[in-house]
């Protein structure tokens, strides 16, 4: 993917960040398309392969270190599940603690009520410009644009959102949100725009990760020393002591939940946990699941206002978002339990080859193709594609932290998508007919040895091929093939082979 | 309707398939919480553990303790060093027989003096050895968060009753922290990334080096 450049030429307002490209997630066309444009990207692919391969064996060695692994996923599965069941409880637990410990709790039914109430308290504080840590759920809501939109510039201090602000791009991955950019493409992109934002890169600089990071530091370091708000997501809340928790491994994290005055963490509704304890299940799967170490470098708590340390006016957003509308689902609510480690992109055959970017979400890979379409329905193209975007293998159900049967929600959810459009289309669509009319042949014996002897002509016309490749006929046919090779239709039919032999006895 | 209500709502909604209203009785949690993980030796396996992050780490008897943090801070290159007002008054002791400038934060230092400062020098609550990680609860010799994240130089000071085998147990020593309210941070290493192409490069904005001196118990030696 070539960088792209800014866009603000016929907008009249200046922009104060680097511009995101143009058009919306669920504008983008449905995967099988999106997919077209990445798959040609070689650089894109290679990139790809060598970090999701390296990840992956990093997750399986710190994972098999773990005697009682088997016991912890239980474990993490089994908490999920009682805070999911029983969420309306666990709220109100953890807003009754937030409270009393200090902390203004909002709530938040969808994106556009998080954003503005995000834009309201860093208006209310005066400033023209936040801090963010990386955060998916802010992601979600596109608070970045909101905030621009308020006059209020936003800037990503997660290296990789940094990377991925400064070249206009999207994020790909929820964990490392730049993972399609190699280390030349950082270089040019920090030559080019840290000095349109702030503290330029060296002009020398080589493309050495080292010196790529250390001017990311200098670059930060600035706007950290002089913020006054910062904005976080939120990794859990501990429902009992009203505590938030935060892991990360730059220090960007602790910079922004420590120097500003005021800070205002966006949560999903999801992310409670009972009690303190339950830290010790998932501050072990998550980083070993996640960046395959022991533990994460840094991990913050904070349960209310401290005085004198910290930040002294704390906000906490409880976001929706159509988070109700997945756990209406007792099949999909499974896919809530989620804690975004990302071990199921890095070890999808499908993600290592296209990427996030043809997923048309900010959760894209396995738990993306079941995540988007409960939390935004499946009206759109893209959201009716996703939970088609996977062969089934089930490798992301092996190494899932919290067991979320994710293939099996890949075919419920296609379910759902079919059943949608049955509901919605006037005629039935080609693909109804279709398994209507498989149906019909498949309901009599009589039918099915018909087709057969119609395959069996079809093949001789066809003799001295192995196999069946890509075939001319526009609509499902030649879209079935392109992918696929197909055996020839054997010469003898089961029917045939069978009454031969009665014969013989 | 308010966002409160409504939401509380769509989960009530959304849930009422569910008979058993208990949470614990509905999902039983089959998990023994705050069982010390077997590692072999607990001492060691914290030294090596901090080792595989690439910070550093030396063992030393009680009376020693003032002698290895003023060969941290010569290792690490530092001339002045931020001291929390907990920290014990024989460090600061050895730090100022050593030449180097001790920095109180007392009055209360900005952001920009923080950062003037080379290193900082503190305590710990808990480590796990398993994990390798250090927790603060930010107590008198630990100091507010901002002291243990501005300066780019941290030498840390565990003794050795304070390492457990591994985070189920320094969870549970950590309650009476989350009880008072008080902030904690873990830290594992230095700061670090691996952004790019998921190569991992120490030092980001946090500390870049992280010296730990392990400290004996008096009797033991």
């Amino acid at each position: 993917m070539s960088i792209d450049h800014r866009t603000e030429g016929s907008v009249a307002k200046p922009r104060l960040t680097p511009a995101p490209p143009t058009g919306s997630y669920l504008g983008m066309p449905a995967f099988p398309k999106g997919v077209k444009k990445e798959l040609e990207n070689q650089q894109l692919r290679r990139n790809l392969r060598h970090a999701t391969t390296t990840i992956r064996g990093k997750r399986a060695l710190r994972a098999a270190e773990v005697h009682d692994w088997e016991e912890l996923r239980v474990a993490g599965e089994q908490i999920k599940n009682r805070v999911g069941r029983h969420l309306d409880h666990y709220l109100v637990q953890a807003e009754e603690a937030m409270t009393r410990a200090g902390i203004t709790v909002h709530w938040a039914r969808d994106a556009e009520e998080a954003n503005r109430i995000v834009v309201e308290i860093a208006k209310s504080k005066g400033t023209d410009e936040v801090v963010k840590i990386k955060s998916m759920v802010t992601q979600e809501t596109e608070l970045n644009e909101a905030l621009e939109e308020a006059g209020i510039a936003a800037w990503e201090t997660d290296l990789a959102e940094l990377i991925v602000q400064l070249g206009h791009d999207r994020p790909s991955h929820i964990l490392v949100p730049a993972i399609h950019r190699n280390r030349s493409e950082v270089r040019e992109i920090f030559l080019e725009e840290m000095g349109n934002w702030g503290t330029p890169a060296p002009p020398d600089i080589s493309d050495d990760p080292p010196e790529l990071a250390a001017a990311a530091r200098t670059h930060l370091r600035e706007k950290f020393l002089r913020a006054k708000v910062a904005i976080s997501g939120g990794n859990f809340i501990v429902a009992e002591t009203g505590s938030v928790v935060i892991v990360e491994s730059e220090g960007n994290g602790r910079m922004c939940l420590t120097l500003p005055e005021t800070l205002i963490s966006v949560v999903g509704i999801e992310k409670l946990l009972p009690t303190f304890e339950d830290l010790e299940v998932f501050l072990r799967l998550l980083p070993r699941s996640s960046t395959g170490e022991r533990m994460n470098p840094y991990t913050s708590i904070w349960t209310g206002v401290t005085e004198g340390d910290g930040p002294q006016d704390l906000h906490v957003v409880l976001l929706d978002n159509g988070r109700t509308n997945v756990l209406a689902d007792p099949v999909g609510r499974e896919a809530l339990r989620c804690i975004r480690c990302s071990a199921c992109m890095n070890v999808c055959p499908v993600y290592e080859r296209v990427g996030g970017h043809a997923y048309g979400s900010v959760y894209p890979g396995p738990i993306g193709s079941i995540l988007t379409p409960q939390l935004r329905g499946v009206a759109s193209p893209i959201d009716q594609s996703l939970p088609f975007a996977s062969s089934l293998c089930g490798a992301c159900n092996d190494v899932c932290p919290v067991r979320i049967p994710i293939s099996d929600i890949l075919v419920h959810m296609r379910h759902k998508v079919v059943e949608y459009k049955r509901k919605t289309h006037k005629l039935p669509t080609g693909e109804s007919l279709l398994f209507k009319g498989i149906g019909w042949m498949m309901g009599k014996g009589q039918r099915l040895a018909g087709a057969q002897v119609a395959t069996q002509a079809a093949a001789r016309l066809m003799k001295r091929r192995k196999y069946i490749g890509p075939l001319p006929i526009p609509g499902y046919p030649s879209a079935w093939t392109n992918a696929r090779d197909l055996p020839m239709p054997p010469a003898q039919t089961f029917r045939e082979w069978w009454d031969a032999r009665e014969e013989q006895r | 309707m308010s966002a409160r209500e409504e939401i509380l709502e769509r989960i009530r909604r959304a849930t009422a398939d569910i008979r058993e209203k208990d949470p614990v009785r509905d999902v039983p949690v089959d998990w023994a919480y705050g069982r010390p993980t077997p590692v072999g030796d607990v001492l060691d396996t914290f030294v090596e553990n901090i080792e595989d992050y690439k910070a550093r780490i030396v063992r030393t008897g009680a009376d020693g303790t003032g002698r290895a943090i003023v060969e941290a801070l010569t290792e690490l290159g530092a001339k002045s060093v931020l001291v929390p007002s907990g920290v014990q008054d024989t460090w600061v002791a050895a730090l100022e027989a050593g030449g180097f400038t001790v920095v109180r934060d007392e009055p209360v230092l900005s952001h920009a003096e923080l950062n003037e400062v080379d290193a900082v020098l503190t305590g710990a609550r808990v480590a796990a050895a398993e994990t390798g990680t250090i927790c603060l609860d930010h107590d008198d010799d630990q100091g507010r968060r901002a002291l243990t994240l501005v300066p780019d130089r941290h030498v840390c000071v565990v003794r050795e009753d304070q390492v457990v085998s591994d985070i189920p147990e320094a969870v549970a020593r950590l309650r009476p922290a989350v009880e008072a309210r008080r902030p904690i941070t873990w830290i594992s290493g230095g700061s670090a990334t691996s952004d790019i192409e998921l190569a991992r490069v120490e030092g980001v904005h946090g500390p870049r080096n992280l010296f730990v001196v392990l400290e004996a118990q008096p009797s033991s030696r």
